[in-house]
């Protein structure tokens, strides 16, 4: 199995992620009306990284939820497999938030479609911001952009961009492949 | 993104189910109910998938929770009763099924008072075939929906003691529910009068007791079937009223437990016969969310079936 090379170390993963939670800071201060939404499976990782350090940063309650977006996936019937879900947690309505959406790897732009899809069904947010840890700029289907941006990685379509995780995959750092490895 | 994949490309019955694909179809479930408590309880999934629910025979709940399930899909569905088509011209059922498909169906839902009769369609056409009940063969999304409840309730049907209490010879749910429940690590009996219980039913692993206190006592849940008098040629029993004496399950009756149990029935209820009001509209009685969750685990099944290429 190819092994992947680092492209983000444990030190510089870290740091990435203390920065993307003053970057929100800057732009939304103590979130008054604004929610944090991380997409499952692997963007709620993420989320639950960025809001641990956010409320300690920050002096009263954010709203958090995760949305899992399975049944509003476009590529349904399309596939070999069928996803199966993950569960959504979503004590709360985002009609008029500002809502920031989380999620790992920002590629062809088609989960968060369907993110925001599914995101409908709890109300109309006022905005929704994007904000990802992983961004390959050069291999959009749909015409989305993030507005917080861990690392812009340019790479060929065949490329395989892995965000891993201490507590699933035993490591914090991003691992870059050649060609999609089956994990 | 975890991948799931169900062993089979038709629902025929638990028979041809693997544990794995019971949980998965649990899992899945657990996300489609939680949809239908939202304010918009509808996905987009199968958007693009057309539905026949075929219904060779009577349904009331069957027929309404796989319409609605198949609307909250965003399914496109079409809806057939016997009664009112041509196969009381004569057609047969295979000829029937192919004119449907030649309108570009992708799935029939299938109930029928032949037993097999999903299973016969499922070798000869291409859609993928639900069985909504044949016969007195399987109900497997009745079977589903109760383990289901049970696991909703209890958190796991492992090692639950479960009475099926009635009408066993003709239910076609207690056959699904026997096996459903033994497949997931239950502990299973059969409770009726002799005349309604199977012989040699002991070889699906079940144990048969015709005392319903007994049966009553050694239970966690009790789930009741209804007496198909719509099936039965000749008399299995002297009346309904020596039945409700023997077999009726009321308040009286639960007060003499040493512990409380919980009551299931697939519906309909024949009130004062196989359960009286008290029980049946009590806090014991999960009979209402079972009917609920008939919606969550059909939207699974299709769900699960037609993302299976």
């Amino acid at each position: 199995m190819p092994r992947g090379k680092v492209i983000l170390n444990e030190l510089e993963f870290g740091i990435t992620i203390q920065r993307l939670c003053h970057q929100l800071i800057e732009e939304y201060d103590q979130f008054d009306n604004a929610c944090i939404i991380g997409i499952q499976d692997r963007g709620s990782i993420l989320s639950d990284r960025l809001i641990g350090q956010l409320r300690d940063l920050v002096s009263g309650d954010i709203e958090y939820g995760k949305l899992d977006i399975s049944f509003y996936r476009d590529d349904f019937r399309r596939r070999d497999t069928v996803i199966a879900p993950s569960p959504t947690h979503m004590d709360f309505i985002v009609e008029g938030k500002r809502v920031i959406l989380i999620d790992d790897v920002l590629y062809t732009g088609r989960s968060v479609h369907a993110a925001m899809s599914a995101l409908q069904q709890f109300g109309r947010p006022k905005s929704i911001e994007l904000l990802v840890f992983v961004d390959r700029r050069f291999n959009r289907h749909f015409p989305i952009q993030s507005d917080y941006t861990g690392l812009s990685v340019d790479a060929i379509d065949q490329a395989y961009v892995k965000v891993e995780w201490k507590e699933i995959d035993g490591k914090d750092q991003i691992k870059f492949f050649a060609h999609k490895v089956k994990t | 993104m975890e991948s799931g994949q169900l062993s089979t490309r038709h629902l025929l019955g638990i028979q041809d189910l693997t544990v794995s694909d019971i949980q998965l179809i649990f899992r899945t479930a657990d996300g489609f109910k939680d949809v239908l408590n939202r304010p918009i309880k509808k996905v987009p999934s199968l958007r693009d998938v057309t539905i026949a629910n075929l219904f060779f025979e009577n349904s009331t709940r069957t027929k309404l929770s796989f319409e609605l399930a198949e609307k909250r899909l965003s399914a496109d569905v079409i809806n057939f009763s016997a009664g009112s088509s041509s196969v009381a011209k004569g057609e047969t059922l295979l000829d029937t099924v192919n004119n449907v498909l030649s309108m570009k169906v992708d799935m029939i839902v299938l109930r029928h008072p032949i037993q097999g009769a999903a299973i016969y369609l499922s070798r000869k056409i291409n859609a993928n075939v639900i069985n909504a009940g044949d016969g007195t063969h399987e109900h497997p999304t009745q079977a589903l929906l109760d383990a289901y409840s049970i696991r909703e309730k209890y958190g796991d049907v492992k090692g639950k003691k479960i009475v099926i209490v009635g009408d066993v010879k003709h239910s076609r749910v207690a056959l699904s529910n026997i096996i459903c429940l033994k497949k997931l690590g239950a502990q299973v009996k059969v409770c009726g009068p002799p005349t309604l219980i199977q012989k040699h039913i002991q070889t699906l692993g079940v144990k048969v007791e015709y005392n319903l206190d007994k049966a009553l006592e050694w239970c966690d849940i009790a789930n009741v079937l209804r007496i198909q008098l719509e099936r039965q040629d000749i008399k299995y029993i002297p009346s309904l009223r020596e039945y409700a004496i023997y077999y009726g399950i009321n308040k009286q009756r639960l007060a003499r437990l040493d512990h409380e149990i919980t009551i299931m029935h697939p519906g309909p209820i024949n009130r004062g016969v196989e359960l009286n009001s008290d029980v049946a509209d009590s806090e014991h009685s999960i009979i209402l969310n079972q009917v609920e969750n008939g919606v969550a685990i059909r939207m699974a099944v299709l769900y699960l079936l037609a993302g299976t290429k």
